[in-house]
Order: structure tokens, then sequence, then C-alpha cells
């Protein structure tokens, strides 16, 4: 949704506007102002920034995220192993504290941005703008942004990503897309990790994650893996190749700063 | 607790607007949110005072329309109302379907105290 042509009155607010409506009058010998606008404005304006800079250089930008330890630096400790010969990748972390992270990705002969957050409880599109600045996307073929283990906060903030993937645990229950609907309907991919533990908490039914994410209408493709023993692994590295392949041949007209509304999935 | 991040990028806008308009004090901030924005009300209620503190929206009164979660369907074309964790048409149950309403996360208008006098010195001035 954009502020300019009305798309986002939406059929949930537009009787607001209407006459007698709760915005069409002056209360009180006060001046309404109409503003209808999102309350994350600021921050789409600058994901959308950031978005533009990534389409410029026809890099992949990927939004991981999940509950902490869910396994989102292991499965890029991973990947970097599987893909480190053939494609160019760095690594924008964040964490409320330590480097540790951005040592491990560094370890693997990797750039690494760590952010800290301090006590926010997720990344927004400035933070990771300014990240920016310390990486140069030149040459690079994908960027992924782990952002802070949380199911909750994460998912309201845009932060000028092409794909979110979304790491579902074995160890954190198969229902967590039904308790934590708004992070997993914002999932264009859904990885259950650590599968090779399934053998061992065998109340984890891969078929229910799968119904609970379809119970919110998200047609994202889900994927079983262990980045541990490597089970899996070949259909994130494919899916991974395709999205690289398609974010290189997208055309980037100079200026088309293009705003995504939102983290969400567009319908 | 996200919410006071959320709020606080309310008060920088609202603010903005209230400079734009040559506002005295903002009397009320009316909000739109649907229960799949990812923020909790209650939350923003509370985070609302702190954030406002020392601004121009110091006081004013935060109302939030919430707003109803609705998908259409592919299958059957109904829109129905539905639960968040649960998106499937509540008519025929098909799993296809659009977002109608319930994400949105939006301003919808700010109550502005204007003082005529500095408005009408302002335009003198100019």
């Amino acid at each position: 949704m954009c502020d300019t042509c009305g798309c986002n009155v939406t059929h949930g607010n537009a009787h607001l506007l209407q006459p007698g409506g709760k915005l069409s009058r002056t209360e009180g010998g006060h001046d309404a102002v109409s503003v209808l606008r999102g309350l994350l404005h600021e921050n789409d304006h600058a994901a959308g920034h950031n978005r533009h800079h990534f389409d410029q250089h026809g890099v992949l930008a990927v939004n991981l995220m999940s509950a902490p330890g869910a396994g989102k630096t292991c499965l890029l400790e991973s990947t970097i192993a599987a893909l480190g010969n053939e494609l160019s990748m760095a690594v924008i972390e964040g964490d409320l504290e330590t480097e540790n992270d951005a040592r491990r990705i560094r370890a693997r002969g990797v750039e690494a941005i760590q952010i800290t957050t301090g006590s926010a409880c997720h990344l927004d599109a400035h933070m990771v703008h300014d990240a920016l600045h310390h990486l140069d996307l030149a040459g690079l073929d994908v960027v992924f942004i782990e952002n802070v283990g949380n199911l909750v906060c994460p998912a309201s903030f845009d932060l000028g990503q092409h794909r979110n993937v979304v790491l579902l645990s074995v160890p954190e229950g198969d229902d967590k897309p039904a308790k934590y609907p708004v992070m997993f309907r914002a999932a264009d991919l859904m990885l259950l990790s650590k599968c090779d533990l399934l053998p061992v908490l065998d109340d984890f039914k891969p078929e229910a994650a799968r119904r609970h994410l379809r119970n919110l209408a998200n047609p994202a493709p889900l994927f079983e893996l262990s980045a541990r023993s490597g089970a899996g692994m070949e259909h994130w590295l494919e899916w991974l190749r395709r999205e690289i392949a398609a974010a290189r041949q997208a055309t980037v007209v100079p200026d088309d700063v293009r705003t995504a509304t939102s983290v969400r999935p567009t319908p | 607790m996200h919410e006071l991040s959320i709020c606080q990028a309310l008060i920088n806008q609202v603010e903005a607007i209230a400079s734009e308009q040559a506002a005295q004090s903002v009397a009320v901030i009316r909000l739109g949110i649907g229960p799949l924005s990812g923020v909790e009300t209650q939350l923003l209620q509370q985070a609302y005072p702190i954030a406002s503190a020392g601004s121009v929206a110091e006081g004013a009164e935060l109302v939030i329309d919430n707003l109803p979660l609705q998908v259409s369907c592919e299958h059957c074309g109904r829109t129905t109302e539905v639960l968040p964790n649960r998106l499937v048409c509540a008519a025929c149950g098909d799993w296809h379907t659009r977002l109608v309403s319930g994400d949105e996360l939006l301003l919808t208008s700010i109550e502005l105290v204007r003082d005529e006098q500095a408005i009408i010195e302002d335009v003198r001035t100019h």
C-alpha cells in the first residue's frame, strides 16, 4: 500500500471516511487532519532505499527469521560450506549483544557485519541501512540478514529484503505457525530445521506444521532439513540458486525506488 | 516490546504534521489497527505516554480503532470474517484466500489545536 493513490483505504477502514464516519467530522472545534499513512512510514521508506540499493547491484537480500536457537547461524555456516566456491555472500547479523555470530561467519571466510541492537528486539530498516555503509555490494550474489531471534517483533519491520525465510526447529513444536501467525504469514519459504531430531522428538509432525502454515493462507514452500547432518540441504540450496538468478535478472530503473509496504507477502 | 519503537515512529509523524499545520498542540490521535498488524493495542496504549512525553502530542488522547479481519476466498468468492491463525475461508474451508482487511497499522487522523492569532501573524510575516 502507498500513501498517494488511496490504496491504503481498505474495506476495513473505508467506513471511517464516509459522511458521518469518525474521520469526517471535527470534534470540539479541533482541526481534523486525515492522514491514512502507515505508522511505519519512515521505516518503510528506508526499506525501499535498501531494496533499491540491493537491486542496483543485482544482489538478493534474504531476511532470516526464527525463534532464538532455531539454527539460523548454523544454516548459514552449512550454506557457506556448500556454496562458498560457487557464490559470493555476505551476512548482516542482528543480536542484542555480542559479536559471536559474526565471528562464526567470518571464521568461514565470509564478510559479516554485526549489528548489536542493545535492548531492541528486532532489526529495522535504518539499522540495516547503517550496516550497508560498511558493506561493498559489488560482486556479491546474496546478502543474508540474520534477524534477532524472535518470532514476534521482526515480522513488523520491512528491512528492504526480497525474501523472508522463517525457520522452525523441531524442538519448538509443530504448532508454532498457529501461535505466531504474523511471523509465519510473512514467510516466503519455511524451513523445518534440526530434522535430525525427528526420530527422538517424534511428537513433531512435519505435516502438522505444513497444515498450520496453510491455515494462514500461505502457499510458501516448506523444506525439511538438518544443517548439521546436511540432510535435505539440497532443496534449500536449489531454492537459493533460483532466487539469486531471478534477482540478477531483475532490471532496475535508476529512479524507481521500490517501497514495499511491509514484510508481508504480496497477495 | 516493539510497540515502543512503533509509538516513537508515530510521534515523529505526528510532530511533522503538527509542525506543517502550525498546530499548538494535538488533541486526538486516531489509529486503525488490524489483528494481523503484529501490534498489541494495549501495549501501544501503555507505550504512548512514554513516547509522547515532551512532544507536541503529550496529553493527546490516543484512540485506536480495531479493524476487522476478513479474507476473500479464491474458491467460492465469499468474503468472511476469520481468526488471526485461521485465515481459511469461513464459508467453504479453502485456504486459498486473500486478505481483505486486518493487517493495517495506520495513522488515520489527528485533531489539532491551532492558535488562530499565531496563524494570522504567521501569514502576515510571510
